[in-house]
């Protein structure tokens, strides 16, 4: 069953004359329980595809089908719950004068929900965080805490798509690797639908069944996490991205390696 | 010059020390590294004092810190006992620094080509017409394709790539001895990134130069550096060949390595650091 | 730093970041407001007179030695002395107690301008900087209209189509002071508008209403708190101006601007009955002044 379904997405900012064309014609589906992933380089077009679904950017055209009920630009609350966005720095997305009990209550009092204490403490041991932290403030957490109340905030409406924006880049690797194993664990556990934006191929790779790779708003090519694995990706790009995850390639190793592969 | 085993800076137990409210915080402790002609990285995670380490060679920490040490050597000067004068005149002649945003290196009311003549006409006492050739030549070496158009743009005009090789345009004219590199590359795309770097690279090399890279990617300074400091909270706890980093013996090294996403080496669970109290001890 | 033990116990409590309670993290915040507050030495002065001003409000009749409306004719302008420690007036009333007595005529007008100007700014400014688009031209044209008039002026003029009188006075002072308010909250709103918790917000479905006052009105109160509490000197200066213009405060109630213009006509035998609240009048204004620079150093959440 198919969780996402987008056909012919176009996305643009500004109006008329001006209106910039950030993603141009983009089909995919998503099924349930999968990792999709969205990788490529800054401007690309990856997280404006992601605002899309999430309902934060308006302007998009196409047909965008979540959980098998179509969208409209205007959502309504349940369809808003549906999905959950969350973003890359951890230190911008929550509230700084709420406290983190604060924050989880407010999308809970926003669509009625009941048990909301009970709620709250579910989700904090959800992802890892002793009860007490409900009474701090953000800037008492690190970026990793952080990120787990951010990821918390996003679970708390019991979304059936989870939308990670560079959940990881803004972080320490050490500090990666817990929120990658929690974000694993949560997707089996909930049976979550996961969409992930990265410019980390190693990253996406990690975590996703299937990874497109944009380029000007656009996808050059859909990969399989085993064509990664097994470097058998078709496009050039693709390979230019993978080498930039693996570090630096000194540019006389890579001249004699084209020459071979030319030859 | 002829010597590639020689050192450019010494480093001894230097300490680096922040006065507040609760006593006094220790960002470096007791570090010690010598780096010669070759180029050198600096790992570690956020607060782990990276960064405040290559500050203090400079000597640009922030005016409350207490920077200690037994030995600060760079070439024949004493950073120790340097002169606010002397330092000015070592500050981007002789030890040049590249920072993550080049726009905050940059003057941003003038434009990029008069930045660069500038440093022509000072290295150099050349006539402004000379300076302009020598920029425009200066910017088609670190690849930029259309310097004519570049050398009239303000700092804000430019992308972070063009930043960062606009920077090193400005390296290649002053000819430092020494360049500290404070993340260079964080915030660029991979393909710029790979360009900077082996532009970066080819200046290292050529000018038989050294370098500290300071970065967070172990995977960029294993393929680019020659060896490895690897900092954790305000100490060195391992220095390796980068070769040899897959070698490396002490765990928060280890622990780091394996807490890495991979696509050479896929798992399915990612190993969470341990840290170990026992770290912090020495 | 000998504290004794409870006072030790508390203080540490306080300090922990541990919480068990939401009203320990409470705590926490206000006490470590407090402990900076204190650290400022001139803010805690500020502050000191201040609170010394609201003390001496409420407990006027206590303090005050002699009745400030008893008119005896007989002790008509008597320098200062034993039995009236700033003086008498024209009228032989006791200068000290009609100074204790116009604290509260000040306080009533502060107060009463900072509790009808804080809302009206805030909302004007919030929603012009959260709506955007024609709503925001709208409603910065009409703050311009008003930031446009010189305030005392314009103070003035309403006071006087409005008829003398203190709470006339106060509406007048209110419609000065709110558009610089609303500026404030405009553009403090525009800081926070695209910032991404409150998209977070957005994409639960909270609506406008709950994003302004929830997520907004947090965010803005610091910086309109301290710029509501610098505005208190140039309310006082304002009041006490139109006071002495005879708009204000009429006879014989106890303000200090006129009390200070009452005594200009005898201001050369009699220099206390002008000096006195004047004295008062630079204080208190000067007081609100250094508070509103600590609170800005406190409360800015850029500085925190």
């Amino acid at each position: 069953m198919s969780m996402i379904k987008a056909h012919h997405l176009a996305v643009s900012y500004g109006h008329g004359e001006t209106a910039l064309k950030v993603v141009k014609d983009v089909s995919f589906e998503v099924q349930k329980g999968e990792t999709f992933g969205l990788v490529g380089e800054s401007g690309c077009g990856k997280s404006t595809i992601l605002g899309a679904l999430a309902g934060r950017n308006k302007q998009w055209t196409g047909s965008i089908e979540i959980d098998g009920e179509a969208i409209g630009q205007k959502r309504t609350r349940a369809q808003l719950a549906k999905q959950q966005l969350v973003f890359q720095d951890p230190f911008g997305s929550i509230h700084p004068r709420h406290t983190i009990g604060r924050t989880l209550l407010e999308p809970l009092e926003i669509h009625g929900k009941d048990r909301r204490q009970e709620r709250i403490e579910k989700v904090l041991t959800d992802v890892g965080l002793p009860l007490n932290f409900r009474y701090r403030y953000p800037h008492q957490l690190s970026g990793g805490q952080r990120q787990r109340v951010a990821i918390a905030r996003a679970l708390i409406l019991e979304p059936k798509i989870l939308l990670l924006d560079e959940p990881t880049s803004a972080l320490d690797v050490s500090i990666q690797a817990e929120i990658l194993n929690l974000l694993k664990d949560l997707r089996q556990r909930e049976q979550l639908t996961y969409i992930l934006v990265s410019h980390d191929l190693a990253v996406v790779a990690h975590l996703c069944d299937r990874i497109a790779i944009m380029q000007s708003g656009a996808f050059v090519e859909v990969a399989t996490k085993q064509q990664l694995l097994e470097n058998t990706v078709e496009h050039a790009y693709t390979r230019i991205l993978m080498d930039g995850s693996r570090g630096y390639v000194p540019r006389r190793r890579k001249e004699a390696a084209t020459v071979a592969a030319i030859s | 010059m002829a010597n590639t085993s020689d050192t450019i800076l010494t480093v001894e137990n230097m300490s680096v020390e922040f006065p507040t409210l609760s006593g006094v915080t220790t960002a470096v402790r007791d570090v010690s590294f010598t780096v010669g002609r070759e180029k050198i990285g600096i790992i570690g995670e956020s607060g782990s004092g990276k960064s405040t380490s290559g500050r203090a060679i400079m000597r640009l920490q922030p005016p409350q810190a207490i920077v200690k040490a037994s030995r600060m050597q760079f070439e024949d000067v004493d950073l120790m006992k340097a002169s606010e004068e002397e330092m000015r005149s070592i500050r981007g002649r002789r030890i040049a620094m590249i920072l993550q945003d080049p726009k905050y290196s940059l003057n941003p009311v003038m434009t990029v080509g008069e930045q660069i003549s500038e440093t022509v006409i000072l290295h150099e006492r050349a006539t402004p017409q000379e300076a302009r050739r020598r920029t425009l030549a200066m910017l088609e070496r670190v690849n930029i394709r259309d310097p004519e158009r570049v050398f009239d743009l303000y700092p804000h005009e430019v992308s972070g790539g063009m930043g960062q090789r606009i920077m090193l345009s400005m390296m290649l004219i002053a000819q430092p001895s020494l360049i500290i590199a404070d993340e260079p590359t964080s915030a660029l795309d991979v393909t710029v990134r790979q360009q900077v770097l082996s532009i970066l690279d080819d200046l290292v090399v050529e000018r038989n130069i050294g370098l500290i890279f300071i970065s967070h990617d172990l995977n960029l300074v294993r393929s680019f550096c020659d060896r490895v400091i690897i900092m954790y909270a305000g100490r060195v706890v391992e220095t390796i060949a980068a070769a040899d980093l897959d070698q490396a013996q002490h765990p928060y090294t280890r622990g780091l390595l394996n807490a890495l996403p991979s696509l050479d080496h896929p798992k399915d669970r990612l190993e969470v650091l341990r840290r170990d109290p026992a770290w912090l001890e020495n | 730093m000998s504290r004794s033990g409870t006072f030790s116990n508390l203080h540490n409590w306080l300090i922990s970041e541990d919480f068990s309670s939401a009203n320990q993290a409470r705590c926490h915040k206000a006490y470590l407001a407090w402990l900076s507050l204190v650290a400022n030495p001139l803010a805690f002065a500020g502050f000191a007179v201040v609170a010394l001003l609201i003390v001496i409000a409420v407990f006027a009749p206590l303090i005050a030695s002699h009745d400030p409306y008893a008119q005896d004719l007989m002790m008509a302008l008597q320098a200062p002395s034993a039995a009236h420690w700033f003086g008498t007036d024209e009228f032989g009333r006791d200068v000290f107690a009609r100074l204790i007595y116009g604290a509260r005529t000040t306080l009533y007008i502060t107060i009463l301008v900072t509790v009808i100007v804080a809302p009206i700014g805030f909302v004007i400014g919030a929603t012009a900087g959260y709506l955007g688009g024609w709503v925001d031209v709208v409603l910065m044209r009409i703050t311009d209209i008003f930031l446009s008039f010189p305030s005392l002026v314009l103070a003035l003029a309403f006071s006087a189509a409005l008829g003398p009188g203190i709470e006339n006075a106060v509406i007048a002072i209110a419609l000065t002071v709110w558009p610089p308010i609303a500026r404030l909250a405009r553009a403090e709103t525009l800081t926070f508008r695209h910032a991404d918790f409150v998209i977070a917000a957005e994409l639960q479905g909270a609506g406008t209403g709950r994003i302004l006052l929830r997520h907004i009105v947090p965010l803005c109160a610091p910086s309109i708190v301290v710029r509501l509490t610098l505005n208190m000197s140039s309310i006082i200066l304002t009041a006490a101006g139109l006071g002495f213009l005879g708009l204000g405060a009429q006879p014989p109630m106890a303000e200090w601007g006129a009390m200070a213009a009452s005594g200009r006509q005898y201001l050369l035998d009699a220099w206390w009955l002008t000096t006195v609240p004047g004295i008062a009048i630079l204080t208190v204004s000067l007081a609100f002044n250094l508070l509103g620079d600590g609170l800005r150093d406190i409360m800015d959440p850029r500085n925190g």
